[in-house]
């Protein structure tokens, strides 16, 4: 992998997905080391992501490696006009690697192209967030000892969530199971079905799940926003459906596990908080060790 | 009785005939066949009457010879052109235009927020489908189908 982008989670191929989930797993039994000693990191955050910056410059700093950037573009050369081109031109002579979040979908495979050094997609507006997909990956292996034939639930805005569509994507090469729980006008979009059915995968749509969540592997929550809906009735009428509180999980298999991409709102109740099988939390620190899996690849460190 | 004048196009020796272009993508043809910069004597008639296309237009092209690769560029914009390749004023082989599997420059992403939208950055699509022709962007992954498809 060494010297290749990460710009979508379909750049891997399913055995270098799984090699990079078995060094995380490594980050996470040693976090710390001076592997990225000497090396320069390049975080180029062209729109607010506290989450995701934070979690990479944690991976960076406890590898030892130091990092330049910025983290939004108002205080750039940008801001006089100057094109992603040229930026990603100087900052590739200026670093390592380097690690982007831009609004413009398709600016991460371009970057890619023009830089000199690796670069690693941390969001292009609705497209692709393959480090996202990445522990999630690692967050079901970890919490069900396989990717393998699981059972996932996705619930709640399924038409415009980018996570939920990569790791769909991405869990369709391990057999899964998919049950898809949404208001009728946040559906998984029609092309993500036909991908499923040519590959022969069974899929459930629901617009409820109380009934079902005792058959579920992995929930995996997202928020539904208001501002998706046309009609402000709709989202009134809806809004309760899609929230997860403590009493829903007393049938769930005892090895379920509910994953958030987070920030949450109100759409996981915070009494779920203190049941195991939230997971949360421990799903973004996971994020920390699969960034750091993900740049010693990158950067053919290990 | 005087002769009347008769302007014809000549037919060529030998080269190309690119018949059954829609008359209205006949110069979108030119330029992306290159034909505005090539030596080759070119003659071209459009608005010609056409049952199929309504008004169609032709290029002959002397001594010139395409490869399928370049040919089949045109077929987002002549997806019904047929080729005629003259030797010694012979029609020796008749070819179709064929969707590639992949176009490069010609065709706009139809995503507002794609960065071939923003910056000065050639197109590129992998065909996902060719009869009813759907595009898939290199760069932000978002379809663009028949009906939206804009040639640049």
């Amino acid at each position: 992998m060494k010297n290749r982008s990460l710009v979508s989670i379909d750049d891997f191929t399913s055995d270098e997905v799984l090699k990079i989930l078995d060094l995380a797993a490594e980050f996470e039994k040693n976090p710390v080391s001076r592997l990225l000693e000497g090396k320069v990191i390049a975080t180029l955050f062209f729109e607010p992501s506290t989450r995701t910056r934070l979690s990479f410059e944690s991976a960076i700093n406890r590898l030892g490696g130091k990092i330049v950037g910025f983290s939004e573009a108002g205080a750039t050369s940008l801001a006089k006009g100057e094109s992603l081109h040229d930026t990603i031109k100087m900052v590739s002579s200026y670093s390592d690697l380097i690690v982007m979040r831009h609004p413009i979908e398709g600016s991460a495979r371009y970057a890619s192209e023009i830089a000199s050094v690796p670069v690693i997609n941390a969001g292009d507006g609705a497209n692709q967030h393959p480090t996202q997909t990445m522990l999630d990956l690692y967050s079901i292996r970890k919490t069900q000892g396989t990717l393998n034939n699981l059972n996932v639930f996705m619930v709640g805005d399924l038409k415009y969530g980018r996570t939920v569509h990569s790791l769909m994507m991405a869990m369709s090469r391990w057999n899964t199971t998919f049950n898809f729980i949404s208001p009728e006008e946040l559906k998984m979009p029609e092309e993500f079905k036909i991908y499923l059915e040519n590959l022969g995968l069974k899929y459930y749509e629901h617009l409820d799940f109380t009934d079902i969540i005792s058959r579920a592997d992995i929930i995996y929550m997202t928020r539904v926003q208001r501002e998706r809906f046309s009609d402000p009735i709709e989202y009134e009428k809806v809004k309760n459906v899609y929230v997860l509180k403590n009493s829903m999980l007393a049938n769930t298999k005892p090895n379920m596990r509910i994953l958030h991409p987070l920030p949450r709102v109100n759409e996981i109740h915070t009494d779920v908080d203190s049941n195991p099988k939230a997971y949360y939390f421990e799903q973004a620190l996971n994020g920390v060790y699969t960034r750091q899996a993900i740049l010693c690849s990158l950067l053919g460190i290990k | 009785m005087k002769e009347p004048k008769q302007l014809s196009v000549s037919a060529i020796e030998s080269g190309t005939v690119i018949d059954h272009i829609p008359a209205k993508t006949l110069f979108k043809v030119i330029s992306i066949l290159g034909l505005d910069h090539i030596d080759s004597q070119i003659t071209f008639g459009t608005n010609l009457e056409s049952k199929k296309l309504g008004r169609k237009a032709i290029i002959k092209i002397s001594g010139k010879f395409f490869e399928d690769n370049d040919i089949n560029r045109i077929a987002l914009v002549a997806p019904e052109a047929k080729l005629n390749i003259i030797k010694d004023y012979e029609v020796v082989e008749k070819k179709v235009v064929e969707v590639p599997d992949a176009i490069v420059g010609i065709a706009k992403c139809m995503n507002p927020k794609c960065i071939t939208n923003y910056e000065k950055v050639t197109t590129r699509f992998k065909v996902v489908s060719k009869k009813n022709v759907a595009l898939k962007c290199h760069y932000c992954e978002k379809i663009t189908n028949q009906e939206n498809l804009q040639i640049i």
